[in-house]
């Protein structure tokens, strides 16, 4: 089994299992508030961990390249409310704009 | 609030699944575009075309599966993209509790039902101040086609395209993250955590290997025990 084929099988399942922790294990029983705290910030903790590494990372080091002005405008875009599609394509227009003419 | 609501809107007749469906078709064009999105980008990632479509089947879960994509992209290890997408969706555990109550009959059905919680379903089903059934199934149930079926979109049009990084699509995935993060930054604590896991991975990045800073950064989410 490859790399690719472990990821897959392992998050899927795992994620099936997330999914149904509530209607099937749980029934009417909330999770306890500090826990329920916890778990609402891994969503933005883990975003913000992969805009960093996917526009800064790269062969063990950081590096300032053609993604980070293909990403600033993204965030322009989102800000002023573009759809997430949208601020995807932008930032790969400008990325590989500025790596056309560098 | 939203009792108050419940009780004095009219509800001429419970909601059946295709009003469910019918609800979700104005949101189509996001996840469709969403879908084909990833089925290009994890395509162009080397994940090849029937793992990918595979992954949307069995995980349906946008930014979990454009994490795992984008690890292994860049060279980080299983561990590593396996404990980001996890983490992405751990939330699920929080968001199918709000939900436990309203799937009904066996153990199994309920299995079945429950994965077609996603955020879009779940946030339709609550709209009308209580969570409704026939809206989340429903809704899920077209995302759900859409989802798979653009993906598997997505991989026959990015086997068309040249060198993917020549193309931007590695910004293209930092754009998706950003804008998937972007409504979390409302909340102050949010923020806070934000700016930590940022300053995690970028001091562990040039020692770390590939992946680890990213969950490294997990850790962050601990400034939820602070009261």
């Amino acid at each position: 089994m490859t790399d690719v084929w472990i990821v897959v099988a392992t998050v899927g399942a795992v994620t099936v299992l997330f999914k149904a922790s509530g209607p099937v294990l749980l029934g009417r029983r909330a999770l306890p508030a500090r826990v329920q705290s916890v778990v609402e910030l891994l969503a933005p903790v883990m975003l913000t961990a992969l805009v960093v590494t996917q526009t800064f990372g790269g062969d063990g080091d950081l590096s300032l390249d053609a993604r980070v002005p293909g990403v600033a405008a993204a965030a322009v875009a989102v800000w002023r409310r573009v759809p997430v599609v949208g601020a995807m394509v932008i930032a790969a227009v400008v990325t590989a704009l500025v790596r056309a003419v560098t | 609030m939203s009792k108050v609501r419940a009780v004095t809107r009219d509800v001429p007749s419970a909601p059946r699944l295709r009003d469910g469906v019918r609800a979700a078709i104005p949101l189509a064009p996001g996840p469709f575009l969403f879908g084909l999105s990833f089925g290009v980008l994890a395509d162009a990632a080397g994940m090849g075309a029937v793992a990918t479509v595979v992954m949307s089947a069995t995980t349906f879960a946008g930014s979990a599966q454009f994490a795992a994509a984008s690890v292994l992209d860049a060279g980080g290890t299983l561990v590593a993209a396996i404990t980001a997408a996890v983490f992405l969706n751990a939330r699920y555990v929080a968001i199918s509790m709000t939900v436990a109550s309203i799937f009904p009959g066996g153990r199994l059905r309920r299995l079945a039902e429950s994965q077609l919680i996603v955020d879009e379903s779940w946030a339709l089903s609550g709209r009308s101040g209580r969570f409704e059934w026939p809206i989340l199934v429903g809704a899920g149930l077209l995302l759900y086609v859409l989802w798979v079926g653009s993906t598997a979109l997505g991989t026959v049009l990015g086997g068309a395209l040249g060198d993917p990084n020549a193309l931007g699509l590695d910004a293209a995935f930092a754009a998706l993250f950003l804008a998937l993060l972007a409504p979390y930054l409302r909340s102050r604590r949010a923020l806070q955590a934000a700016a930590l896991a940022a300053a995690i991975t970028l001091v562990l990045t040039p020692f770390a290997p590939a992946g680890v800073p990213i969950v490294a950064a997990a850790s962050a989410c601990l400034l939820g025990l602070r009261r």
